[in-house]
């Protein structure tokens, strides 16, 4: 009987951000604090000729100038913290100017000169494969990599940039939905007979398609103060992440873990933007070192459009061979991705979700990723398969009506199940249950009674749509760390991050389950690293609930190996013989011969040793060992890195439904109806499970009709920086009726069986709000992300829409 | 607790605090008009600093605050820099997302877009002052927290403030009218409905 796991509780950090007494970076101060602001770059390319800070320097109250020069070099492909010769993008930060006063130091930097020599600036990738394109960087346009890419959110090492250029023909045929036949990819694979799938088919769907990158713009911009004590650095980072920050800022900062201690009580928003130390906390921590004072280099609004990354977006073409049984028999796939500034694509990522939604017979995919002179780009929210799930979705409706086939049975014919296969390599999944997932959705939203219903009436018409959102849900091999005190209270230590996902907390429960400590009796160490947390994946990437239910899990049965072993020890037998409950382990023939946790935490300090931290095991990452010397002799420790074996990749889906009423005299459009269900084990927290769901469903609004980049093709700047431009979803825009359940089914290499959610919530959502568009207006295909407003009603029009020809970044 | 004189009605802005008020006070002032920004003072930076400061005193939370402002400085600024009080956030600093949102005379403002001296001798609430003096949490806080409502939470003193400012003058409302008055403060998690739920519980409509 479960005591946790499937149990709401209030996780710790809540009452505190409805009393707004909870900290997030910018609300610390320090004595003697000093205010850096950013000079950033006023032009999409460019070479810094000169920069003449004198003026600057000699004003009242400014007390130093920080450049590239004050940092190691990152050469390109890198993202630099300041730029040092050439600027790639507007808005790029060139120098810190530090003051008294923000005033002062913004005053300052209108005193400084910078010549510049332009360069010519590009912000569409296919523009720039064009004979004769531009190439955002003077070494080329195309990021090349040399070795694996790594983690979605982790910082492109390993590669190169080099110079590609498309015959126009490829050119032509991209543009107008044909095989760029003769265009140069810099990552192919393959599986099955693709001639063969096609000869197959009963039906072949061809489509271009583009999707918009378009900013985080998570709610707290990436303010950070630092400061140094006693060769100490002191780090207040606006993160997704904790420990995961701990290594890559150290190196940054050109000091030993040890000597970092990163404090992160809360985050507003992050995203993907902020999963792990990025750039900027090198100007931070370094700028307070050589002033040797506290610094606060604060970001604006318009500067978190700038460095705070977006979402790639992509140019693409696909070819859908379907047999007259439903099944995908083939599928050829061209992505070319929009990189901006740093170059990196999620075209992968984005095939990937074709694999899971279509388990094809035979598929090919090609992608590149080509350098744009527009803003940063990396992970966000279902970095590639989100955005593939939205523009997928019409095209799969399609499919299936071309063969008379129900669009729900269409996708239960094709997806992901527990024996199938994710990605290019076809790699298996832990478990899968989308099939069950769709029946459930289908029952509770009433797809078959929605569409048996009148769709006109009069100037309004109805869609319905349904949508898969998939991302992988889990990591393997980090560390758990937990600690009985000599009062028998549970102290539960977590590197998780805290970005509102509260997963940090609901991971903790797997270990008070384990112990069957009441969750009163329980409390999480957390956010900051001198509180002793281990090492833990970053926080993305709808991981955490897999990854450390398992760590925290894992911690609790040493804890548990170790006080059966204390208790054997004092009172005979074997550890064997010892159970536990109610806070006692004790001799499972006489349950009266036992000891407390109190009582065997005291005994654990007595006996020193692995019982108390002074030993632990060979395999734990170096910041779990430093946590468990910080608490070695002060209770029993239970520490373990996860070794549980099994192999696959946990999947993380949703299924979405939505109805839509849109009106076709302005191409508005209203959410009737959506509803949602995952597929992603057991619920380890119901109410934050809806609550996830709710948001992400808002996400998927964003993504399918509101959200994109805009920047003047003539100028190449960005015309849309702000909120309201940009623009996320507000009240207004979103259904607030959501309708979620769970599949429910636990994943069997999980002892608590959870899976993550946090992507395919919005890749859903996006879906199925796509499939209702096209429906409503039967079946036409924008092949868009987002498909806007302007879009809907130039085709009620009769007109061509904006991006038909594959533009992205621009109107 | 703070007494409710919110006037009949004014839910969206305060008509006297207009955004171009704002702007007029904030370029008569002689301040950089620049985009976005805040200009904040060093701990230890007043002494010389302060030429164009002026002393007045502020009723915050029920209290008499007397601080130090400057011409072109914001409520916002005032409450986070001067008076230490964080738990107003600055999300854009432009008058876009309500993370600042504060009540003036009950009503609910940015208070990024109002300057501190347009508020001398008006009753302003801030989140610290939303909880009762024995720390009781209010009704919307409590409903919040029982809907789990935050995500990362910034959003969420805004969203708290114009919660209670809508109860103060209306109850009861319908969620129609929960969300008209909420549309004001941008949630980038999408916690919405678990916002407007929270509004619906804080008004004994859910249980």
């Amino acid at each position: 009987m479960s005591t946790h796991i499937g149990k709401d509780f209030i996780p710790p950090d809540v009452p505190g951000k409805v009393t707004g007494e909870i900290k997030y970076a910018e609300d610390y101060k320090r004595e003697g604090m000093v205010f850096a602001r950013l000079l950033t770059s006023p032009m999409p390319s460019g070479r810094v000729v000169n920069i003449d800070a004198s003026e600057a320097l000699r004003m009242d109250g400014v007390v130093g100038v920080f450049t590239a020069d004050d940092l190691p070099p990152v050469p390109p492909p890198g993202n630099p913290a300041l730029a040092s010769e050439y600027v790639t993008y507007v808005g790029q930060p060139i120098l810190a100017v530090a003051a008294i006063s923000e005033e002062i130091a913004e005053s300052a930097i209108d005193k400084i000169r910078i010549d510049f020599e332009r360069r010519d600036f590009v912000v569409d990738p296919i523009e720039s494969l064009s004979p004769g394109g531009s190439n955002a960087y003077p070494e080329g346009n195309v990021l090349v990599r040399t070795q694996e890419e790594g983690p979605e959110g982790a910082p492109i090492v390993g590669a190169e940039i080099r110079d590609i250029k498309w015959p126009q023909s490829a050119i032509d045929a991209i543009k107008t939905g044909k095989e760029p036949v003769g265009g140069e990819f810099t990552t192919e694979w393959a599986f099955g007979d693709l001639d063969a799938g096609f000869a197959d088919a009963a039906t072949i769907i061809e489509e271009p398609f583009v999707t918009i990158g378009y900013p985080h713009h998570s709610l707290e911009a990436r303010t950070g103060m630092a400061y140094w004590e006693n060769g100490k650095c002191y780090f207040h980072g606006s993160s997704q992440s904790q420990s995961a920050n701990n290594a890559g800022l150290a190196r940054m900062l050109g000091i030993d873990l040890a000597d970092l201690v990163f404090i992160n009580e809360a985050t507003g928003g992050g995203f993907g933007s902020k999963i792990g130390p990025y750039p900027f906390m090198a100007i931070t921590g370094n700028f307070a070192r050589v002033l040797n004072r506290p610094v606060q280099l604060r970001i604006t609004r318009e500067q978190e459009f700038y460095i705070g990354s977006a979402r790639s977006g992509m140019q693409g073409w696909i070819k859908v061979g379907v047999k007259a049984d439903g099944k995908v028999s083939a599928v050829d796939l061209v992505i070319v991705n929009d990189g901006g500034a740093t170059g990196g694509g999620s075209g992968n990522s984005s095939a990937q979700h074709v694999t899971v939604a279509y388990q094809p017979e035979s598929m090919r995919y090609r992608g590149i990723s080509v350098y744009t002179n527009t803003t940063p780009r990396g992970a966000q929210r279902g970095p590639g398969q989100n955005e593939m799930a939205a523009v997928l979705a019409p095209m799969t409706d399609r499919a299936a009506a071309a063969i008379n086939m129900d669009r729900v049975a269409f996708r239960t014919r094709n997806v992901l199940d527990s024996d199938g296969f994710q990605g290019g390599s076809q790699g298996p999944v832990t478990s899968a249950f989308v099939r069950e997932a769709l029946a459930q959705g289908a029952r509770t939203f009433g797809w078959d009674e929605k569409l048996a219903q009148p769709k006109v009436n009069g100037s309004k018409v109805r869609g319905v749509g349904v949508g898969i959102g998939y991302h992988g849900a889990g990591g393997r091999g980090y560390d758990g760390l937990l600690r009985i005190a000599p009062d028998g209270r549970l102290f539960i230590h977590s590197g998780v991050g805290n970005l509102g996902t509260y997963s940090y907390a609901g991971t903790c429960r797997a270990a008070a389950e384990a112990l069957q400590v009441p969750w009163e009796r329980c409390e999480i160490v957390n956010g900051r690293s001198d509180k002793h947390l281990p090492h833990s994946s970053g926080q993305g990437g709808s991981n955490t609930i897999f990854t450390h239910t398992r760590t925290n899990w894992l911690a609790a049965q040493d804890a548990i190996a170790k006080l059966k072993e204390i208790a054997a020890a004092d009172l005979g037998g074997a550890a064997d013989d010892y159970g536990i409950g109610d806070e006692r382990v004790y001799q499972s023939a006489d349950s009266s011969i036992g000891l407390t946790y109190a009582e065997a935490a005291q005994r654990a300090m007595e006996l020193g040793g692995k019982f108390s931290g002074q030993e632990y095991p060979d395999d734990i990452n170096p910041l779990t060992q430093l946590a468990v010397q910080g608490l070695a002799g002060t209770g029993l420790i239970g520490v373990a890195k996860d070794n549980i074996p099994g192999q696959g990749q946990p999947p993380g889906v949703v299924v979405g439904f939505c109805e839509i009423e849109m009106d076709k005299d302005t191409g508005k459009f209203e959410i009737l109806d959506y509803t949602a269900i995952a597929d992603c084990g057991t619920v380890v927290h119901p109410k934050n499970f809806d609550n996830a769901m709710r948001g992400g469903a808002v996400w998927g609004v964003g993504m399918t009709a509101l959200e994109r980049h805009v920047y003047d093709p003539q100028n190449g700047l960005p015309a849309n920086t702000g909120l309201y431009q940009n623009k996320p979803p507000t009240y207004k825009d979103v259904n607030l009726n959501t309708k979620m359940g769970g599949v429910n089914i636990p994943d069997p290499q999980n002892p608590t069986g959870g899976r993550g959610i946090g992507e395919p919530t919005q890749g859903a959502s996006a879906a199925a709000l796509a499939s209702a568009i096209s429906n409503a207006l039967d079946g036409h295909l924008f092949n868009t992300a987002p498909t806007t407003t302007d879009m809907i009603i130039n085709h009620l029009a009769g007109n061509s829409y904006s991006t038909k020809s594959l533009k992205t970044n621009t109107f | 607790m703070y007494s409710n004189t919110t006037k009949n009605g004014a839910m969206s802005v305060n008509s006297k605090l207009t955004r171009r008020r704002f702007i007029k006070g904030v370029i008569f002032s002689g301040a950089a008009a620049t985009t976005g920004t805040g200009m904040y003072l060093a701990a230890n930076a007043q002494s010389g600093q302060s030429a164009a400061e002026r002393l007045v005193t502020l009723n915050i939370n029920g209290r008499n605050r007397p601080v130090d402002v400057l011409p072109s400085e914001t409520l916002a600024y005032t409450l986070r820099y001067k008076l230490d009080m964080t738990g107003t956030k600055i999300g854009c600093n432009r008058g876009e997302c309500g993370a600042c949102t504060v009540l003036i005379e009950g009503v609910p403002n940015y208070s990024c877009s109002v300057l501190t001296h347009n508020v001398k001798g008006k009753a302003v609430i801030s989140i610290e002052g939303v909880k009762a003096a024995d720390g009781t949490l209010h009704a919307v806080q409590q409903a919040f927290i029982a809907e789990n409502s935050p995500q990362c939470g910034f959003c969420t003193p805004g969203q708290v403030m114009s919660a209670v400012a809508l109860l103060n003058n209306n109850p009861r409302p319908t969620r129609s009218e929960a969300i008209d008055a909420m549309s004001g403060n941008l949630c980038r998690c999408g916690a919405y409905e678990h916002y407007i739920n929270g509004v619906m519980r804080a008004s004994g409509q859910l249980a």
